[in-house]
């Protein structure tokens, strides 16, 4: 069992910026994170020079890290580049803490930065299918959407679950888009308007996918001595957990359970001795519709196969009793490939009160939960203040 | 210019089954350690970590686990939407990624029996293919 550590935490997040979201042309996945990170470091109080880590993930070099810090000017103690798709930057958190709690350092960076609109980088096709590629790459699916799809459909098919269920968590995640400036669609729109868009992947419409735009995001970590020496009051990270469980969606174990989900959330929760009824906000990786329902029953919300019923009546709506991706999620506020970032970074600015007029009253705790690549990774944080 | 068929590249693990496809056998594997059987190829059971594997034909039969309709699709495969993809269950206990072909979209259903049918694809490869039983 995993040591409880709610009573003092190692570690907080004292700082946090996203940069220019949605459609940046001529900038570069550089560019964004030098953005973000001054952004971030700003938000704590510190500069350049204070940050001895950098966690960085993306497949835009070969090694991202490298290039980054180089262009940076930052020459870090210690270096994580962890990439186990968008639950990246969760994993980052639990990494960071753990390498604070033995000593290793005291201020980590984390950024993350896509240029994928601009690039039209999505949808390109695949020159040859290398190693596990070719047992599924020839066959055709769009990835990630195909994947979730069969996810969606296998959901249907066992617990009943429908499309409305699947819209109404579109229809309220634009509802929390019409609080944030920030938001690349911010138009509201209904059920009908989710079932009558085009299919992408059976039984997924456009409206239950994500949005692809461009976006970086930083984070700034730090241990507990120096977390009370910074700018704002700190977001303390009371429990971290990260488990995969597959590569390809065809040998997902069990395309009804995010089992990578349950892993991930049960050492959260156990390490911050926390229950999921505690959580006052909670930040749901987005990816897709069905993502969301799979993780809410992964992490204990409701129970398995209940995460439609759960999401219908407008439940994670602004004004419901379930405050759910509240910066208007991945699917109505950006989704720059790997979407991960924006959920710490939302969860945060909650528990700090900055969110204006889509400010959660009274949130203490707060959760962030990351899912990558095809329901394959899941990493999940709960944050609390003072 | 329409695109080429992506480039399987063929390996140590993945050579034997490619040749089988390519003779209208689907060949998978089976651990003498522990008895189960294993897709996709690998030198290493999944399950028991035993390096006792060896080649053997599939019955070819199974069940539909899930499948998608692909209304949007890359690269090559763009052309060809919209197509059924599906997962499907072998026999003898593994899945494995294909298309469904042969039957309209209305006949597709989770659990629906089916049959490989190697399939040689314009410009491509062989593909191991799957049709409803009848």
């Amino acid at each position: 069992m995993p040591k409880l550590v709610a009573s003092s935490p190692y570690a907080a997040i004292v700082g946090v910026a996203e940069s220019d979201l949605g459609r940046t042309p001529g900038k570069t996945a550089l560019q964004l994170q030098a953005q973000a990170a001054r952004g971030a470091l700003d938000d704590a109080g510190l500069r350049f020079e204070d940050v001895d880590a950098l966690f960085c993930a993306g497949n835009w070099a070969w090694s991202p890290n490298l290039m980054l810090a180089e262009y940076l000017g930052i020459r870090p103690k210690y270096s994580d580049s962890t990439n186990i798709g968008g639950s990246s930057f969760e994993a980052h958190i639990g990494h960071a803490v753990a390498a604070i709690e033995a000593g290793l350092f005291d201020i980590a960076l984390i950024t993350y930065g896509s240029t994928q609109r601009s690039d039209r980088s999505r949808g390109r096709g695949n020159p040859a299918f290398r190693l596990t590629e070719q047992y599924e790459g020839p066959f055709g699916l769009p990835t990630p959407v195909g994947a979730y799809a069969l996810a969606a459909m296998r959901h249907m098919h066992e617990f009943g679950t429908t499309s409305e269920q699947l819209a109404e968590v579109a229809v309220a995640t634009r509802k929390w888009a019409t609080l944030n400036e920030k938001a690349m669609m911010r138009d509201p729109i209904t059920i009908d308007d989710v079932l009558n868009s085009r299919w992408i992947a059976e039984p997924l419409h456009l409206l239950d996918c994500c949005l692809v735009t461009d976006g970086g995001g930083a984070i700034v970590v730090a241990s507990a001595a120096r977390a009370r020496q910074t700018r704002k009051a700190p977001v303390w990270i009371l429990g971290h957990g990260e488990a995969h469980t597959h590569n390809t969606i065809a040998n997902m174990p069990d395309l009804a359970v995010h089992r990578a989900a349950i892993a991930s959330g049960r050492t959260a929760f156990a390490m911050a001795g926390l229950t999921p009824a505690e959580m006052d906000v909670v930040e749901i990786y987005d990816s897709f519709t069905i993502t969301v329902i799979l993780t809410l029953e992964a992490l204990g919300f409701c129970g398995h196969g209940e995460g439609g019923t759960f999401v219908s009546g407008q439940r994670t709506a602004p004004g419901s009793p379930f405050p759910m991706n509240t910066n208007g999620g991945g699917l109505s506020y950006c989704h720059p490939g790997m979407y991960g970032i924006f959920l710490l970074i939302e969860a945060t600015r909650q528990l700090r009160g900055e969110c204006g007029q889509r400010q959660v009253q009274g949130a203490n705790l707060a959760l962030a939960h990351g899912t990558g690549g095809v329901l394959s990774s899941a990493a999940t944080v709960i944050l609390g203040k003072d | 210019m329409p695109e080429q068929f992506p480039q399987i590249i063929l390996d140590g693990d993945s050579q034997v089954y490619w040749e089988g496809i390519a003779r209208g056998e689907l060949r998978i594997q089976r651990c003498a350690a522990c008895t189960r059987y294993v897709f996709y190829p690998r030198s290493i059971c999944p399950h028991c970590f035993s390096d006792r594997l060896s080649w053997v034909v599939a019955s070819g039969k199974g069940t539909i686990y899930s499948y998608t309709v692909a209304h949007q699709a890359f690269g090559p495969f763009a052309r060809e939407v919209p197509f059924v993809i599906a997962i499907v269950e072998l026999e003898e206990g593994v899945r494995m990624m294909t298309r469904i072909i042969g039957s309209p979209r209305e006949r597709i259903t989770i659990g629906a029996p089916v049959r490989v049918s190697c399939e040689s694809v314009a410009e491509g490869p062989t593909l191991p293919y799957f049709r409803l039983v009848e």
